[in-house]
């Protein structure tokens, strides 16, 4: 069985910069994959490859097994590999309803649909109430997105991905900047995926990381540095130093 | 609760895309003025005519954001095939006539599209900008087909639908002018309640995530400013026919200015904002060229300043108390819902 995503010596620089070096990553099917690495690591800018927004300098990308190294970003989303954002990107004048509504709407393939109207279609009005609800935004959702705290906005943001019912879900950081209270809402959302949806967490909390993961990938200067169990990530002294270094810097 | 939440779903695309009380008087008072301003008609048209084209630049600029500069190059290119078609008798019925002429304006817009997919709202001015202004010089240049700059002179044309003649004092051309616009806001008014419409606001409020959730955001772009100019190529069709004449100021750039000017008296991205700033334009217009016939540019200028300056948002939210009211007096809001599919 094809690994849900695999990537073959993914190189990417800017100028003389190396924001990933030679980064050849499994991510096997159902995984609960974390990524994790100091700041500056590369790696949004891996999910930003893996995704499209970047193109690789050099290397592959395959999604199931088929190549997606080339292709734009929405037609990788049609394949079923997904992302949140580190830093909400949200449509601020649309609501809740809407916001996901659109990602319900493009996964059935109805979006370049103009002749009918989008209240005519019950149970994608239905589907659309019931994700809100899971998320626990269904109180909010006619109001304009831009109103929300930031908590609900962030919710709003994993839902929007999970919409598109993706076969694998990219998470950058979705607990960053979220308080304490709205924290354990999205764990419990992030705990609760389908097992067969293979999720690649990226994120600097330690503590999400051991409690989420079964494999961990550690990503140094763009390039992978130790891959292993949280148990022995955790008892690897090497990945102990590059964090106790970059602990000493802050 | 789980199965009656979305029949409580009361804001979003659902009221939007119900007729409000408000727009069905909007439309009601639109047609009786046919018969209540009897000696109007010529005014009435030209507002009919600008409305559509506010409507043209509502759909991209309102709802998908690119910003243009040139609108006049769709308008002057359905006036011109409008023109040359009735000129050389080639399509003689004027509906089927306006048709073509939309249909060409649309094919331009097609080929055009891809050079407003790219680059910032600065470059997109330039490049629309600049598409208007090399029509205008083709135009020009080619004065055997068109005229030049005399103006495109012998349009005549055939009694719309064999029936009704246009007549010098514009009843006909008013009636046309006024049910055209009717049918082609409808039409807007469903392609923006569409998953194609939202999608459209979603590239614009964020195009970056709406490739992300799936939006084929180019396409999305083509496709509407290919509608857009279908749109506004009716429009100039529509001034060939009832003025029976075209000149080379249908791709200007004063029209294309005039029209940024319509949209932002009367708001952008609800649709009533091209119908409503192109009423308050030709007004003002009329009002202020008939006090001051050599400078009513001046006034025309100040207003605008003054709208910037007192906020756009604050003008096109006049009507918002007007929508307000509206939902309250919405009479089947007091109902319970019978589906969600009730819009329409």
């Amino acid at each position: 069985m094809a690994p849900a995503l695999q990537t073959f010596g993914l190189d990417k620089r800017f100028g003389g910069i190396v924001a990933a070096n030679d980064v050849s990553l499994h991510v096997e099917k159902g995984a609960r994959h974390a990524l994790i690495g100091p700041n500056g690591a590369g790696k949004t800018t891996l999910v930003n490859l893996l995704t499209g927004l970047l193109q690789p300098t050099s290397g592959r990308i395959l999604l199931d097994g088929n190549e997606i190294t080339h292709l734009k970003p929405h037609k990788r989303v049609k394949l079923g590999l997904t992302r949140t954002f580190q830093i909400n990107q949200l449509f601020f004048e649309l609501t809740p309803f809407e916001t996901v509504a659109l990602a319900v709407c493009e996964r059935e393939g109805l979006g370049g649909t103009w002749w009918r109207l989008l209240a005519s279609r019950r149970e994608l009005v239905a589907e659309v109430v019931s994700i809100l609800e899971r998320f626990g935004l269904a109180d909010v959702m006619e109001e304009r997105t831009v109103t929300l705290p930031y908590g609900k906005q962030r919710l709003l943001e994993i839902a929007l991905a999970i919409a598109s019912q993706p076969s694998v879900l990219l998470l950058d950081e979705p607990a960053a900047g979220v308080p304490e209270d709205e924290r354990q809402a999205i764990l419990t959302i992030v705990a609760a995926l389908p097992s067969d949806v293979t999720v690649l967490l990226i994120e600097h909390d330690m503590d999400l990381v051991f409690k989420f993961a079964s494999f961990i990938s550690v990503l140094v200067n763009g390039a992978l540095f130790v891959q292993g169990t949280p148990e022995q990530i955790a008892g690897d002294s090497r990945v102990r130093e590059v964090y106790l270094g970059e602990a000493a810097h802050a | 609760m789980k199965s009656s939440a979305p029949n409580q779903l009361k804001g979003s695309f659902e009221t939007r895309a119900r007729w409000q009380p408000l727009e069905v008087l909007f439309w009601v008072a639109a047609f009786a003025s046919y018969y209540f301003l009897p000696g109007k008609h010529l005014i009435l048209t030209e507002i009919a005519i600008l409305a559509l084209f506010a409507l043209s630049l509502d759909l991209i600029l309102g709802y998908a954001g690119i910003v243009s500069l040139g609108h006049a190059a769709f308008f002057g290119f359905g006036a011109y095939v409008a023109g040359l078609l009735a000129k050389h008798q080639l399509v003689t019925e004027p509906l089927l006539a306006l048709l073509l002429a939309g249909l060409a304006a649309m094919l331009l817009g097609f080929v055009t599209s891809f050079l407003v997919l790219r680059g910032s709202d600065l470059t997109r001015i330039m490049v629309t900008l600049g598409v208007a202004l090399v029509l205008r010089e083709i135009a020009n240049r080619y004065a055997w087909l068109t005229g030049g700059a005399d103006g495109l002179q012998g349009v005549s044309m055939d009694p719309l639908l064999g029936l009704f003649r246009f007549d010098m004092f514009g009843r006909t051309a008013h009636a046309y002018t006024l049910i055209v616009l009717f049918v082609l806001f409808l039409l807007a008014r469903r392609i923006v309640n569409s998953p194609f419409g939202l999608s459209l606001q979603a590239i614009k409020g964020n195009a970056l995530r709406a490739a992300a959730v799936g939006v084929a955001v180019n396409a999305r772009l083509v496709a509407v400013y290919t509608m857009a100019a279908f749109y506004a190529g009716i429009a100039g069709a529509l001034l060939t026919q009832t003025t029976a004449f075209a000149s080379l100021d249908v791709f200007s750039f004063e029209r294309s200015a005039d029209l940024l000017l319509v949209l932002i008296i009367g708001g952008t991205g609800y649709l009533y904002g091209g119908l409503i700033g192109a009423i308050v334009f030709k007004l003002m217009q009329d009002y202020l060229s008939a006090l001051t016939p050599q400078y009513w540019p001046f006034w025309i200028g100040l207003v605008l300043v003054v709208i910037v300056l007192v906020g756009r948002d604050r003008f096109s939210s006049w009507t918002l108390p007007l929508r307000r009211l509206a939902a309250r007096l919405d009479w089947r809001a007091q109902l319970p819902r019978r589906s969600v599919g009730g819009g329409g």
